[in-house]
């Protein structure tokens, strides 16, 4: 696999060397591993979010503040289909909360991916080649969503409760490891390993790569680069949906903001990772998940600041992201 | 046996019946293309050639010139204000790029257009449409590309953008012609290369030309245009200034200095 070979190691390093600087800086090994694992989990499902928002900007050059919007309707989306399969989710079965959770994850992602087709057509597609007014169009976009998900859902927090198996930790050692963060670090590799596969291993992921790298020689060898970049479009609302889900899950509330809130991190996310790379987006979701989860724990006070911090060191060690699309 | 091949993927009927006249009445240069230059964004432009069916024609001029927005605007990655581009008889002016890479025509421009993240076996797969899976691709014709370019198969799966600056030519090219294509528009190949390689490209271009493929070149490297061209069209600041046969344009040197300016020595 090309993407693995002539490995370019260091921004790699830098998730392991992250968490085992915090090791002494936490002191007990036990939290230290509840707290990576939480870091894990968090990062994954910011992966999940933003790997559809790295490619779409990497494709088409679009600035897509509207993101966070595919985010709260798959977690609202989420909310109806769990609370209308209220006996699967309080089973005390595994097997019967994970029937529960699939359908919903399902249903979130299609409704999410089909107003991502929506939004496209309607907002994106005037606007190619304007980063100015893509930005105020999609952040437009995004208050529409979420004044829209108040008029169906309500503008109240919603509880998204954990099925019940889901709920809970295991021990590991001294250790107590959220049930739910393992699923999340699962089903985010899941995603992880799909992706990776769709890149390199079929001839639209091929395109997808070779479009990052250079769109009007793309064209000239005769492939159609916006019916691609719909496609993208779809696939990332899509998946903002799932990691909405799971998101919301974690969170155990929604509420019609979190788009907003969730925003931020996943544009720190893909800046880190260099602005149209899917590897460098799971590197700077981890680091981002695990900056939070330490200094949450270290110091309270920083934590909203340290993944802005973080961004800034790593934007100083390489100005365009870990790992920066060439040719462009 | 080889030109059997290549000619044998194409319909002839069609090839004889084709003929290409490209026609641009004012091609005017985009504007933010070279924002500061007055002088080209104001003249309206003329220029008309016609590139005949299995044959060569050499597109020189100076720097400037626009041979490059001549290749594009036939491409459609520009569009031309005025004028028509006809291709086969058919009007493509308006259509987009890649509706004009389906009727035939592949392009490799000056930068070379590789995709340096992914292989060269990749880029392959790119470039040949039709194929899923690189069992698709015709092996004669990989194999007639490999003894072409030795270097293609050597680094068939690094990384494209770890291949040298010749290297990444033949790429170019060897992704031009993986499929049988009507016309091909190549944008100063002898760029950076070793005469060993240029040969080896003029021969590949010459077999091309035998399978009935017809092939506009832009060229800076004289030597290598009278080489391969049969017919040559000069352009200067947007317009043909002279066409005819490349072998009247290499017998008269007083010609050439008058349309091709003096740097032409330094090629020689």
């Amino acid at each position: 696999m090309s993407l693995f070979k002539d490995l370019d190691w260091k921004p790699m390093a830098l998730v392991p060397v992250l968490a085992l600087a915090a090791l002494p800086a936490i002191g007990s090994p036990s939290t230290w591993l509840t707290l990576t694992v939480a870091g894990l989990a968090m990062g994954m499902i910011v992966f999940i979010i933003a790997s559809g928002l790295t490619l779409v900007f990497g494709l088409m050059d679009v600035l897509n503040f509207g993101h966070g919007v595919f985010i709260a309707l798959g977690a609202f989306v989420a909310t109806t289909v769990l609370a209308s399969m209220g006996s699967y989710t309080t089973a005390d079965s595994l097997w019967l909360n994970l029937l529960a959770l699939l359908p919903a994850m399902l249903v979130a992602m299609a409704v999410a991916g089909a107003l991502g087709l929506v939004f496209e057509r309607l907002i994106i597609r005037p606007v190619y080649g304007m980063h100015l007014k893509q930005i105020l169009i999609t952040m437009g976009g995004m208050i529409i969503g979420e004044e829209l998900i108040k008029v169906i859902w309500g503008p109240e927090q919603i509880p998204l409760p954990l099925p019940e198996a889901l709920r809970g930790a295991v021990l590991m050692g001294d250790a107590a490891v959220e049930k739910y963060r393992l699923l999340a670090v699962l089903v985010g590799a899941a995603v992880f390993a799909a992706m990776v596969w769709t890149l390199n291993r079929t001839k639209v992921g091929l395109l997808i790569r070779a479009g990052v790298q250079d769109r009007e020689m793309v064209e000239s060898l005769g492939y159609r680069i916006r019916r691609l970049f719909v496609g993208v479009f779809v696939a990332g609302s899509a998946l903002a949906g799932l990691g909405g889900v799971m998101w919301g899950l974690y969170q155990q509330s929604v509420i019609p903001q979190m788009g907003a809130q969730v925003n931020v991190l996943i544009f720190i996310v893909i800046i880190i990772g260099g602005l149209g790379s899917t590897l460098g987006a799971l590197i700077g979701a981890l680091l981002v998940g695990l900056m939070a989860n330490y200094t949450g724990f270290l110091v309270p006070k920083v934590a909203l600041f340290s993944n802005i911090a973080l961004m800034v060191a790593i934007l100083l060690w390489r100005p365009q992201g870990v790992y920066p699309v060439t040719n462009r | 046996m080889l030109h059997r091949i290549l000619s044998n993927d194409l319909p002839r009927s069609r090839w004889l019946a084709a003929l290409l006249i490209i026609l641009f009445l004012g091609l005017a240069f985009a504007p933010f293309l070279f924002p500061g230059v007055k002088a080209l964004n104001v003249a309206a432009k003329v220029l008309v050639f016609v590139a005949l069916v299995a044959s060569f024609t050499m597109l020189l001029g100076r720097n400037g010139a626009g041979k490059t927005t001549t290749l594009r605007t036939i491409m459609g990655l520009w569009h031309a204000s005025q004028g028509t581009v006809v291709l086969d008889g058919e009007d493509i002016t308006q259509k987009p790029t890649p509706d004009i890479a389906h009727s035939g025509v592949a392009y490799v421009p000056e930068s070379m257009g590789i995709f340096s993240d992914l292989s060269v076996r990749e880029n392959m797969l790119l470039a040949a449409r039709g194929a899923r899976t690189l069992d698709d691709i015709d092996t004669t014709r990989l194999e007639w590309i490999f003894g072409l370019f030795p270097a293609m198969k050597k680094f068939w799966t690094h990384p494209a953008g770890k291949l040298s600056g010749g290297q990444k030519q033949m790429l170019a090219v060897s992704r031009a012609i993986v499929e049988p294509r009507k016309l091909l528009l190549i944008d100063e190949p002898s760029k950076g290369l070793a005469p060993a390689i240029i040969q080896n490209m003029i021969e590949a271009f010459r077999q091309l030309k035998a399978a009935q493929t017809t092939i506009l070149l832009v060229e800076q490297n004289f030597n290598f245009a009278r080489q391969l061209g049969d017919t040559v069209a000069v352009m200067d600041d947007g317009r043909v200034v002279h066409s005819g046969s490349m072998a009247e344009l290499a017998a008269d040197e007083a010609l050439q200095s008058r349309l091709l300016g003096l740097s032409l020595g330094a090629h020689q």
